[in-house]
C-alpha cells in the first residue's frame, strides 16, 4: 500500500495546498455542471419536484465508497489512514435538524453557495454572508453548550460495527438502497415536476 | 426563451464525476472534501484581526487561532479557493454567469434575500454544532460510512421535507 499518497510523505504541506487548490476547482466545477449554483434547484428537491440532490450525492458516495473499497482491495490503498468524521450523535442529530431547516429556508448549503456566488448569485453572497454570521453566533456562544457539542461520543464508528456486517456487505445494502430511491426519485418527477418549464 | 445556455449535466454523470474526485482526496490526501470548515476559519481570521485576546478566551476560536496560529493556513480554505475558481470556470464556460437573484414565482428578490440571510445563519450555526455541513460530514463522511455522518445526514434530510411546507411559497 502506497496511498494516501500525503500520508505516505509523498509531499508536504506547501504540495498539499496546491493540490487543495486543484481539487477544490474539480469539486467547484462539477457542483456548478451538476446544477447546484442555483437555489430554485436545489430547494425543489424538497417538493420532489427536482431529485438531483439526491441522485448526484448518493451517485458520488457510492463511486467513492466502492473506489476506496476496491483500491483497498487490490492492495493500493490503505483505508485506515483515511480521516474518519468521528461520531457525537447529540451535536450531530441536532446539527442536522438545524441544516435541515436552514437548507430549505436558505435554499444553499456552504459549499453551493460559494458556486452560486462564484457564477453571480445575488442570494448567494447574502446566503454566504448569513452563514459567517451564524458562524460567528456559534462561537461566541459555544462556551454555554460546550459539554453538548462531546455528547453521544462514539469514536470512530462506522456502519459496518453497527451493523455487525463486511464492508463489503454495508456497501452492496448502501447500493440497493440507493437504486431503490434512484428509481422513487424518478417516480416522482413525473409526478410532481411536470410544472417545470 | 431558451438562449445559448449549456444544459447541466444528467445527475448521474455530475454524481460520478463528484464521486471520482472524492475519491482522488482519498486517495491523494487521506482526507475527505468540506467547506463549512473554511468558512469559519474565515470568520476565526476577522476575530483575530480584531481583537486576539477576544480569540485565545475563546476555547472554540482558540481551537483555530490560538496564540500565533493562522487560521488560514490550512487545506481546507485552499480547496474552497478552488471550489470558487471552478464554480467560475464552468459558469463562464457555459454561459451560466449571470448577476441575478434566485427566487420563487411568489416571492420578491428582496423577500428571497431576507429568507437566504437567515437560512445562511440558520446553517452556518447548524454546520459548527454538526462538525461539518453537507460535503464534510454527508458527503465524505458517508462514503467512508461514518456512523454519525449517515445519522446527520437522514436528519437533515428529513428536517428539510418537514419544514418545506411551511416555506413553500417562497420557492413554488
Amino acid at each position: 500500500m502506497f496511498t494516501p499518497l500525503y500520508k505516505f510523505d509523498f509531499f508536504g504541506v506547501e504540495i498539499s495546498f496546491v493540490v487543495a487548490v486543484i481539487i477544490g476547482i474539480m469539486f467547484g466545477f462539477t457542483l456548478e455542471r451538476a446544477g447546484f449554483g442555483d437555489a430554485k434547484k436545489l430547494a425543489h428537491q424538497f417538493y420532489f419536484r427536482d431529485m438531483t440532490v439526491l441522485k448526484v450525492m448518493f451517485t458520488a458516495i457510492i463511486v467513492a465508497m466502492i473506489g476506496t473499497l476496491l483500491l483497498n482491495l487490490v492492495g493500493i490503498l490503505d483505508m485506515s489512514l483515511i480521516y474518519l468524521n468521528p461520531t457525537y450523535l447529540g451535536p450531530q442529530i441536532a446539527g442536522g435538524v438545524i441544516m435541515g431547516i436552514g437548507f430549505v429556508i436558505g435554499g444553499y448549503c456552504p459549499g453551493t453557495s460559494l458556486v452560486a456566488s462564484a457564477t453571480g448569485k445575488v442570494d448567494g453572497f447574502i446566503y454566504i454572508a448569513g452563514a459567517l454570521f451564524g458562524m460567528l453566533i456559534f462561537g461566541e456562544t459555544f462556551p454555554l453548550f460546550q459539554d453538548f457539542t462531546v455528547s453521544g461520543f462514539m469514536g470512530n464508528a462506522k456502519l459496518t460495527d453497527l451493523l455487525g456486517l463486511t464492508p463489503g456487505v454495508v456497501a452492496f445494502l448502501i447500493i440497493l438502497m440507493a437504486l431503490g430511491m434512484f428509481w422513487g426519485a424518478e417516480i416522482l418527477e413525473k409526478k410532481f415536476g411536470a410544472e417545470e418549464s | 426563451m431558451q438562449d445559448t445556455k449549456e444544459k447541466y449535466w444528467s445527475p448521474y454523470v455530475a454524481g460520478f464525476v463528484l464521486g471520482l474526485v472524492l475519491l482522488a482526496t482519498f486517495v491523494v490526501m487521506g482526507r475527505g472534501l468540506g467547506a463549512s470548515g473554511a468558512m469559519m476559519r474565515t470568520v476565526t481570521y476577522v476575530v483575530d484581526t480584531v481583537s486576539p485576546e477576544h480569540v485565545d478566551n475563546n476555547s472554540y476560536f482558540a481551537k483555530y487561532a490560538g496564540g500565533d496560529k493562522n487560521p488560514l493556513s490550512n487545506w481546507l480554505v485552499f480547496e474552497v479557493v478552488g471550489v470558487i475558481l471552478g464554480g467560475l470556470l464552468s459558469g463562464l464556460m457555459a454561459g451560466r454567469f449571470k448577476w441575478k437573484t434566485e427566487h420563487g414565482p411568489r416571492i420578491t428578490p428582496k423577500g428571497r434575500w431576507a429568507y437566504a440571510f437567515l437560512g445562511g445563519g440558520i446553517m452556518g450555526f447548524g454546520a459548527r454544532l454538526a462538525l461539518g455541513c453537507t460535503s464534510g460530514q454527508a458527503l465524505s463522511g458517508g462514503a467512508t460510512l461514518a456512523t454519525g455522518s449517515w445519522a446527520f445526514m437522514m436528519v437533515m434530510f428529513a428536517s428539510g421535507y418537514v419544514v418545506a411546507y411551511f416555506v413553500r411559497k417562497q420557492w413554488i
